[in-house]
C-alpha cells in the first residue's frame, strides 16, 4: 500500500507543479523559456530554504522530475560543496550536481540530431 | 498633426492576365484544397531545407502563371516579389533562375497586395508590358525564423495564427480581359500599441480599417458597392476587431467581409488557432479562388485589402509594438 | 486613426479568446503527473537494481532525457505537447526537448554553427540563471555558516 501511495503522491505533486506552469502560460503569457528558467530558479530558492527536500520525501519523482527538482539539485550540490571546500564550493557544486542532466541532454541531443532528419510540425486538432 | 489622407490610384489599363497558386499539404486539406494549381505534398518538393523549399514554391507559382499564357521568362519585363524571411530569401533565391528584372518588396503578409498595386502601376504607366507579383510563405521557415524550433513543444495561445505554406503569382498586363485592377490605396503604418507576438490579427485590424475607409472615401463607395471585401489574414481576432471598428461608425462590414486567414483552413479540424497568415495565405486564396470568380463574372467588384504585421522580433524584444499595414486593391470584372 | 490606442487595446482584449483553461490545466496535470509517475517507477526500478539513492536519481534523469530526445527526434514530443502544454514543458523532459529540438532543427546550418551553436538557444537561460542562483545561494550559505 505504501508503494501505491508513493505513486499517488508523485502523480499529484508532479501534476500540480505542471498545472501551475499551465496557469502561468494561460494567464500571464510568459513564454515557455521564461517558465523553464523561473522553475529552475524557484527550485534553487525552495531548496535553499529547505522546503524542497521534504517534498521529495513525500512525492519522490513527483518532485524530482519537474525542473524545480533540477533547481533543488543545484542548491543541494552547492551546499555540499561549500561544506567541503568553503567559498570555492559555491562555484563547484552547481555544475557537479547538474553534470548528469546537462551532459545527458547534450549527448543525447547530439545523437538525436545526427540520426534524425529535421522535420516540420504536424498539424492536427487537439 | 494634420493627418495625411493619401491618394487612391486609378488604373485604366491594367488587368491580371494570368495567376497561379501552389500550396503545401495542410493547405490542400483545407476547404479550398481543390482549387490550387499545385500541391507539394511533403512541403519540401525535393528541396533540402525549408528555406529552399519556400523559394521553390515561388518558382513553381510563377512558372505556372507563365504557362497559362504565351509568355516565357525572357518575355517578362518585371517581377515584384516578397516573403517573410530575412533578406526576402524565398523570393531572391527562388526566382533567380528566371533571370527576369526583379524588385524585392516587403510588406509582411500584405506583400501580395503591394505587389499587385505596383505591378498594376508600372503596366498602367506604360513603363512595362507586363509585370508579375509573386509572394510566398512557408510555415516551417517562418517558424524557424520567428518562433521556436519546429519540434519544440512550446505552446501556442489561441490568438496565434498559423503561417500558410503557400505561394501565389499574378501577371499583370494591359490585356483587355478581366479581372481588371481598377484602383488601389497604399496603406499607412499604424501602430495600435499591440505588442503580443501571438496576436498579430489585433495588430493589423486597425490598419485594415483605416485603408478600407480611405478607399471608400476616395472612390465615393461603401460596403454595399462591393460584392466582397477580402482582407488578407486578420484571422478570427483581427476580423472581430475590424467589425467592432466599423460598428463604431455605424457600418456593417461583416456581411460582405471574407478573410483569407479564416478561409484557407478548416479551423474545426485543423489546429491553426485564430486562422492562417503569411504572405502566401492571401496570395494563394486570391490566385486559387477569388480571381477566378472575378474572371468569370460571379464577382463583379471586390476590394482586396491584404494586411501585414510589420513585426521585428528584435524590436518586440526591446519592448516595441507591432505596427500593422494594409494595402487595398480594387479588382473588377469590368 | 480616430481611435486611441487605449480604446483599441480594450477592444483587442475583448475579442481575443482566452485559453481554454478548463481543458489546458487538467491536461497539463494529467500528462505532467504521468511523466512524474514514470520517473517514480524508474527511481524504484534503479533502486531495486541496487543503485544508491543519488545514482538512481541520476539514472532516472538520464533515462527521461533519453526518452525525450528519442521522442523529439521522432517528431512525437511536440505532438504530445500540443495537448499537454506545461505538462510536457515543466518536467526534465521539457528541458531535454528544448535542447534537442534546436540541435535537430539547425542541423541544416552546419554541425558547428548550426547544431552546436544553437543547441542552447532556449535552454541557455535555464543554465545561466539556475547556476547563477545556486552560486549566490552558495555564497550566502558560506557567509551564514561563518557565524
Amino acid at each position: 500500500m505504501d508503494m501505491f501511495m508513493e505513486y499517488v503522491w508523485a502523480f499529484i505533486i508532479g501534476g500540480l507543479l505542471c498545472a501551475v506552469g499551465q496557469v502561468l502560460i494561460d494567464l500571464t503569457k510568459l513564454t515557455p523559456a521564461r517558465i523553464l528558467t523561473s522553475y529552475v530558479v524557484a527550485g534553487v530558492i525552495l531548496g535553499a530554504i529547505g522546503v524542497y527536500e521534504p517534498l521529495i520525501e513525500l512525492a519522490g519523482g513527483g518532485a524530482t522530475v519537474p525542473l524545480t527538482g533540477f533547481g533543488n539539485l543545484l542548491a543541494k550540490g552547492v551546499r555540499e560543496a561549500v561544506d567541503e571546500n568553503g567559498l570555492l564550493g559555491a562555484f563547484m557544486g552547481g555544475f557537479t550536481s547538474a553534470a548528469v542532466g546537462v551532459s545527458a541532454a547534450i549527448f543525447f541531443g547530439l545523437i538525436a540530431a545526427l540520426i534524425f532528419k529535421p522535420g516540420t510540425k504536424i498539424n492536427e486538432n487537439p | 498633426m494634420a493627418i495625411r489622407e493619401g491618394k487612391t490610384f486609378r488604373y485604366s489599363n491594367a488587368s491580371i492576365m494570368s495567376y497561379a497558386s501552389v500550396v503545401g499539404k495542410t493547405e490542400s486539406e483545407g476547404p479550398y484544397g481543390d482549387e490550387f494549381d499545385e500541391v507539394i505534398e511533403d512541403n519540401k518538393g525535393g528541396a533540402e531545407t525549408f528555406e529552399q523549399a519556400e523559394g521553390l514554391f515561388q518558382q513553381k507559382a510563377l512558372q505556372r502563371a507563365m504557362d497559362k499564357t504565351a509568355l516565357t521568362a525572357d518575355k517578362m519585363d518585371l517581377i515584384f516579389a516578397g516573403d517573410l524571411l530575412n533578406q526576402c530569401t524565398g523570393s531572391s533565391y527562388g526566382l533567380k533562375d528566371f533571370y527576369i528584372p526583379f524588385l524585392g518588396i516587403f510588406g509582411a503578409c500584405s506583400t501580395f497586395a503591394q505587389g499587385l498595386l505596383l505591378a498594376g502601376a508600372m503596366v498602367n504607366a506604360g513603363y512595362v508590358d507586363n509585370a508579375a507579383a509573386v509572394t510566398s510563405s512557408h510555415f516551417s521557415s517562418a517558424e524557424r525564423q520567428f518562433r521556436f524550433p519546429l519540434n519544440y513543444g512550446g505552446v501556442r495561445t489561441p490568438t496565434a495564427q498559423w503561417t500558410a505554406t503557400a505561394a501565389g503569382a499574378a501577371i499583370v498586363a494591359a490585356t483587355q480581359k478581366p479581372p481588371f485592377i481598377r484602383a488601389a490605396t497604399v496603406g499607412k503604418i499604424e501602430d495600435m500599441g499591440i505588442s503580443d507576438l501571438n496576436n498579430m490579427g489585433a495588430a493589423m485590424a486597425g490598419a485594415a480599417y483605416d485603408t478600407i475607409l480611405r478607399h471608400f472615401r476616395h472612390m465615393g463607395t461603401g460596403v454595399d458597392s462591393y460584392d466582397l471585401i477580402i482582407t488578407g489574414d486578420l484571422g478570427q481576432v483581427g476580423s472581430d476587431m475590424l467589425y467592432e471598428l466599423f460598428k463604431r461608425d455605424g457600418i456593417d462590414i461583416e456581411k460582405r467581409h471574407k478573410d483569407c486567414g479564416l478561409l484557407l483552413y478548416d479551423r474545426e479540424k485543423q489546429d491553426v488557432h485564430a486562422g492562417g497568415s503569411g504572405c502566401g495565405c492571401s496570395a494563394a486564396m486570391m490566385c486559387g479562388h477569388f480571381l477566378k470568380h472575378v474572371e468569370n463574372g460571379d464577382l463583379k467588384r471586390i476590394l482586396y485589402a491584404a494586411t501585414g504585421a510589420l513585426m521585428s522580433p528584435t524590436m518586440v524584444q526591446q519592448g516595441g509594438n507591432i505596427p500593422g499595414i494594409s494595402h487595398a486593391v480594387e479588382i473588377c470584372y469590368k | 486613426m480616430n481611435i486611441s490606442n487605449e480604446e483599441y487595446g480594450e477592444i483587442a482584449k475583448r475579442v481575443s479568446p482566452p485559453s481554454a483553461m478548463t481543458k489546458t490545466i487538467p491536461m497539463a496535470f494529467l500528462i505532467g503527473g504521468g511523466i512524474c509517475v514514470l520517473g517514480e517507477a524508474l527511481l524504484n526500478m534503479y533502486a531495486a537494481l541496487g543503485f544508491s539513492q543519488d545514482n538512481s536519481a541520476a539514472l532516472t534523469s538520464m533515462t527521461l532525457i533519453f526518452l525525450s530526445a528519442l521522442f523529439t527526434g521522432l517528431k512525437l514530443y511536440d505532438r504530445i505537447a500540443q495537448h499537454a502544454g506545461a505538462g510536457t514543458l515543466v518536467p526534465i523532459t521539457g528541458f531535454a526537448n528544448s535542447v534537442v529540438s534546436p540541435a535537430l532543427d539547425f542541423k541544416t546550418e552546419g554541425f558547428v554553427l548550426g547544431l552546436g551553436a544553437k543547441m542552447f538557444t532556449i535552454a541557455g537561460p535555464v543554465l545561466v540563471y539556475g547556476i547563477s542562483a545556486s552560486i549566490i545561494y552558495g555564497i550566502i550559505y558560506y557567509i551564514v555558516k561563518l557565524f
